[in-house]
């Protein structure tokens, strides 16, 4: 009895460091290398509506990595339990029980953001990396390795989300996080009518609308190509 | 591949399981969402005023919104013949609180004109008596409405809070988030000098005549004609209370 006790006892796991150079790629991959928007061309909706303005953009992408992280915890840790047929179902479950969490937490500590973001916090819901990380990682990997993808693919998202709101905020209504640089107008740091030489200027109005986005992804697409020659082979 | 039966099951207990969490929390969390709800109604209606305050609205903290509410700003809920409600009446209403604050012009939209009711606010500064009333109106893609302070003589404009469910951001929109429209409302006139109402209207190009037009918004069209229409009708509920006001 005693020798088969001890062939029975599980092989010894060596310690994973948790912090390896597997989990530091999984952060930094998505970032960069294999960004939802500008390389897998994926949440584009939501980077058309909330990057008008910087500072609902950050909260937005804030929004988001807790979302997408604990979404990934969770249906990783139900990976066995969840029953093929209805795994969409329970993801939806699980990303809408998330979002409705952020929604009631984000009401109740700063209203006014709360306000200006209510559609689009919902909207999380239909981001479709969201459920694209779920079905390729969480439901085929352990819970820290799930986190870590979902933490990662939320701030190579959000990274693209507040770089987008930067441009369409400067060029557009001449502000950066609600402050007002340059643009004719005393309300401006720089107020362009009282110098003849810049008088000329008018914030371009078209940055504003839902277009503009697109051509600003577009040119980040273009940019990030340019400079990471990884990327040139993959498409 | 699991059994109906597991699938059924797994199911349930997830559902109940996140309902519970999400009721709960939603329950814990209520007062908290009516009290910044209260709030930023109120500063809603402090916005309108905003040039006639210490502080700007946007700088103040809660607790000085509720302070100023409290200290310098009376009340009121008239018909639309002008009669002041009691609370109990505004409570028959609908509206639990009782208070101005509390009415939802949204709401008294869809009763008939005669009966609906409206929110009056009089705000007491160092030297004169403002008076705050509301109106709502239809934009391009939902509703929009306005806090509309008047100087004393009932006929001058002290100052407009623009508000807007849905309008186009840049567009429409610049309404509320573009602080030299409403500004341009200062100083404009509700009545002309032969006391005929002529109200305020959002015109394409420059506006010509100082007291009755306003610039609209460029590329915004149907809100600048329903800001407009708002005001011509929306004012028009308040002129047997101002009758009341002006014959005391």
């Amino acid at each position: 009895m005693a020798d088969t006790k001890i062939l029975d006892k599980p092989q010894i796991q060596e310690n994973k460091p948790l912090f390896g150079k597997r989990e530091r790629r999984l952060i930094t991959d998505p970032i960069n290398d294999n960004n939802p928007i500008t390389v897998q061309v994926l949440g584009i909706c939501s980077a058309l509506a909330i990057t008008t303005q910087v500072s609902p953009a950050v909260v937005m992408t804030l929004a988001v990595i807790f979302v997408m992280g604990f979404a990934n915890l969770f249906t990783s840790l139900l990976r066995h339990s969840i029953p093929k047929q209805v795994r969409m179902i329970v993801m939806l479950i699980i990303i809408a029980f998330l979002v409705t969490v952020v929604e009631l937490s984000l009401k109740a500590i700063n209203y006014p953001i709360y306000q200006e973001l209510s559609v689009f916090i919902g909207l999380i819901i239909t981001n479709c990396i969201i459920m694209g990380r779920l079905e390729a990682f969480a439901m085929a990997d352990k819970p820290w390795p799930s986190f870590l993808d979902g933490v990662g693919n939320a701030m190579g998202y959000g990274a693209i989300l507040i770089i987008v709101a930067f441009f369409r905020e400067l060029f557009g209504s001449g502000s950066l996080m609600g402050w007002e640089l340059f643009g004719p107008g005393e309300q401006f740091m720089l107020n362009t009518d009282a110098h003849w030489w810049l008088s000329w200027y008018m914030p371009n109005n078209l940055m504003v609308l839902s277009a503009s986005a697109l051509f600003v992804i577009g040119i980040l697409i273009w940019v990030h190509r340019a400079w990471n020659r990884k990327l040139i082979d993959v498409s | 591949m699991h059994s109906t039966s597991y699938v059924v099951k797994f199911i349930l207990i997830v559902s109940t399981v996140v309902a519970l969490v999400l009721a709960s929390m939603a329950t814990l969390l209520k007062p908290i969402h009516d009290r910044n709800e209260a709030i930023a109604n109120k500063r809603s209606i402090l916005f309108a005023v905003n040039d006639f305050l210490e502080t700007p609205v946007r700088q103040m903290s809660d607790d000085e919104v509720l302070e100023i509410f409290e200290s310098q700003i009376e009340q009121i809920v008239v018909d639309v013949n002008g009669n002041v409600l009691s609370k109990e009446e505004v409570q028959e209403r609908g509206y639990p609180g009782g208070m101005a604050e509390h009415v939802n012009l949204g709401r008294e939209r869809r009763k008939p004109e005669s009966e609906r009711i409206f929110p009056v606010f009089k705000f007491q500064t160092s030297d004169q008596v403002l008076t705050v009333v509301s109106v709502r109106g239809n934009g391009l893609w939902d509703e929009i409405w306005a806090n509309v302070a008047l100087m004393p003589d009932l006929n001058t404009i002290a100052g407009v809070a623009f508000g807007h469910r849905a309008e186009t951001p840049g567009l429409g929109a610049e309404i509320n988030d573009n602080p030299r429209f409403a500004k341009q409302f200062q100083g404009t006139r509700l009545f002309d000098e032969e006391g005929n109402f002529k109200s305020v209207t959002v015109v394409k190009g420059r506006a010509t005549d100082e007291y009755h037009e306003v610039d609209g918004v460029t590329g915004a069209t149907v809100t600048n004609d329903g800001v407009t229409e708002m005001f011509d009708r929306g004012l028009r509920y308040y002129f047997d209370f101002f009758e009341t006001v002006k014959v005391q």
